[in-house]
């Protein structure tokens, strides 16, 4: 496990680094334009303007979280509907057993409740994370990834992946350096 | 850009010139510095001398809470000053000083976001650290106070062996929905937070322990953008979740008061006003911690002297809107016409518990009167001492609204006092034992400012011209 790829490992891909973000959202725009699909920027913190330039569709998270809430409302609603009223009717100072106004701070916390782990939890899985092992933290210098370093990063297994060409794609357009990663 | 604006660059970024915009970071640093700021802090072989000594009071007062949680839950609450009719006393007075000091953290972490209030990011993760700390100490009074501890189960909507469930008319369980969730949803937003800060950690360790670690904390983060733009849409999320789940948070504990019938607590300002005094109380607490942090920890460049600023003139903000809350309860009791409301009133502040209301408004509504001076905007030692004297004034306003109200009802015939005994005092110092070994705990081994977050903020680098 070198830093740098040898020719008996299995390519796993190409990873180029960049000297400054503005550098990487110019490179992600013309990786995108020459149809590459298989490929990932990695930055310190969320770049302005990257997720346009790679060409990033919007996420789906929160329509799982609008889901999660509603049901959170409903099961908030039916839970205490069911509870005070239904199963175990409770006299409380001669109030109706269905007594709305007073069910909405539970309903309310719950609707958050699930809402919320139901954020943490989704951007959890829509990214396949934990995973603990990637290819890429084979490579000594991605360990700056998560400080001060721009990297961009096109698997082996894109169709449109040629080790030559897509080399120079990456030179071209101004990477500092680009290290082959094995798999 | 003129040579003149670079000239104007200071360091002193508490500057109201509105030509010059200040730096949310002071100038001289760079993505590499604040990561080496933050990490060192962790990194460093052993912390500075203050923090063992620190560690060594908190940890000590930690086994005080648990020798007198102990005593307590083998006795019974006889051990406790309480009687009838003050059966609240030092338990929930801590308990709702304690949940709102927590407020201050997701104030900071989720609505200042929402408003776009850049200069949060330096200070956002350790009061989202102090909201979860605070928030157990919080969970830990309740807890206790009820005698019979075992059978604190029966307040969850579980099947029982009595076929029972809960009231949900009670505010008390509304109470227990809304702190559960509050902490909940505030230990994953802290959490997420410091994913990409703990892979930091984890891609500089040098050794196999806290590479594996971090690396576990970290869930293999390795800022792929695809990842962030759903992190970042899951922090917009839990961010507009958490706004008005921490303003209904202590709405909820203030209606445990409103929600009753007895006067002084029977009152509609109250949600209102405890969530503004609980804004005030909570960063009192930040100010408390940050000043001495940012010393101590060499953090001065990222926790800057216009984040103090900032935070001191919220706290004169809020300490009026508290002023007020005050004025207008005294208004109401009169302008109600009801004698039990009048002289509820009257006997806060003149009656028996005067020394405690007089101690609240001088604390909660005079100290923080200094910040309309610049000066003491920017003197870090007047911050403390206004911070400390506002966390003392905000722990006495909750103890006078229990026990001013529940030791004079409106029947003379049960009128009664409360002292709390020593197993009470014990337990309060306690609680920021425990409170302050997690902080300590907290700054030992995670990053206490959010970096890639910081990073985010910061201009970014000279962009070479490409052809």
């Amino acid at each position: 496990m070198t830093a740098v790829g040898n020719e008996k490992g299995k390519l796993w891909g190409l990873l180029a680094e960049f000297a400054s973000p503005q550098d990487l959202v110019r490179a992600a725009a013309r990786v995108r334009d020459a149809g590459y699909t298989k490929w990932d920027a990695h930055t310190p913190f969320p770049v302005h303007g990257l997720d346009g330039a790679m060409g990033i569709r919007t996420t789906r998270l929160p329509f799982f979280v609008l889901a999660a809430g509603v049901v959170g409302t409903a099961s908030g609603l039916l839970m205490q509907w069911w509870m005070n009223a239904i199963d175990y009717p409770l006299i409380i100072s001669g109030k109706p057993f269905n007594s709305l106004p007073a069910d909405i701070p539970v309903t309310f916390e719950l609707t958050v409740l699930l809402a919320s782990l139901t954020a943490f939890i989704g951007m959890l899985v829509l990214n396949a994370l934990p995973r603990f092992h990637h290819p890429l933290f084979r490579n000594v210098a991605f360990r700056r990834a998560t400080t001060d370093a721009f990297f961009l990063a096109i698997e082996a297994t894109d169709p449109r992946f040629d080790l030559e060409r897509t080399e120079q794609l990456l030179v071209l357009e101004h990477a500092t350096r680009v290290f082959p990663v094995e798999g | 850009m003129g040579v003149a604006t670079i000239d104007r660059v200071s360091r002193d970024n508490t500057s109201t010139d509105p030509t010059v915009r200040a730096p949310l970071i002071l100038p001289g640093n760079d993505y590499a510095s604040i990561t080496e700021k933050v990490c060192r802090i962790v990194e460093a072989p052993k912390p500075p001398k203050a923090w063992y000594v620190a560690f060594g009071v908190a940890a000590s007062l930690t086994g005080v809470l648990g020798a007198m949680v102990l005593y307590l839950i083998t006795t019974g609450v006889g051990v406790w000053g309480l009687n009838k009719p003050v059966s609240w006393g030092f338990d929930i007075t801590n308990f709702v000083f304690w949940v709102g000091i927590g407020h201050a953290g997701t104030l900071i972490s989720a609505i200042l976001y929402l408003f776009r209030q850049k200069w949060r990011t330096g200070i956002n993760r350790f009061a989202e650290a102090m909201t979860i700390f605070a928030v157990i100490c919080a969970l830990l009074f309740p807890g206790i106070h009820v005698g019979r501890i075992w059978l604190e189960y029966w307040i969850a909507p579980l099947p029982n062996q009595m076929n029972m469930w809960p009231n949900f008319r009670s505010p008390l369980l509304w109470d227990f929905f809304a702190v559960g969730t509050y902490f909940t949803v505030s230990l994953c937003f802290w959490y997420m937070g410091m994913i990409p800060d703990i892979a930091t950690l984890r891609d500089r360790a040098t050794t196999n322990v806290r590479q594996i670690a971090y690396g576990i904390a970290a869930l293999g983060w390795n800022g792929s953008n695809r990842h962030w733009h759903r992190y970042e849409r899951a922090y917009l999320l839990l961010a507009g979740l958490a706004t008005p789940l921490v303003l209904s948070v202590h709405s909820i504990v203030s209606f445990d008061f409103a929600t009753s019938m007895l006067p002084g607590w029977h009152a509609t300002i109250f949600p209102p006003y405890f969530v503004a005094g609980a804004i005030f109380g909570g960063f009192a607490m930040v100010l408390l911690l940050a000043v001495p942090c940012r010393s101590w920890f060499g953090l001065k460049d990222v926790i800057t002297p216009r984040h103090l600023e900032n935070m001191c003139k919220i706290l004169l903000a809020t300490g009026m809107m508290v002023g007020y809350a005050y004025a207008i309860e005294f208004f109401i009791s009169w302008y109600s016409g009801n004698p039990a409301e009048g002289f509820v009133f009257i006997n806060r502040a003149f009656g028996p518990y005067a020394w405690a209301y007089w101690t609240m408004v001088f604390c909660n509504v005079v100290t923080p009167q200094v910040f309309w001076s610049r000066r003491a905007r920017s003197n870090p030692l007047v911050i403390f001492a206004v911070a400390a004297c506002v966390n003392v004034g905000m722990w006495f306003e909750r103890f006078v609204i229990i026990v001013t109200t529940l030791s004079r009802d409106f029947l003379p015939s049960s009128w009664n006092s409360y002292s709390p005994t020593w197993v009470e005092g014990l337990t309060l110092a306690g609680s920021f034992g425990l409170f302050f070994t997690l902080f300590l705990l907290f700054l030992r081994f995670l990053p206490m400012v959010a970096m890639a977050e910081v990073k985010a903020i910061m201009p970014l680098p000279h962009d070479p011209v490409r052809r």
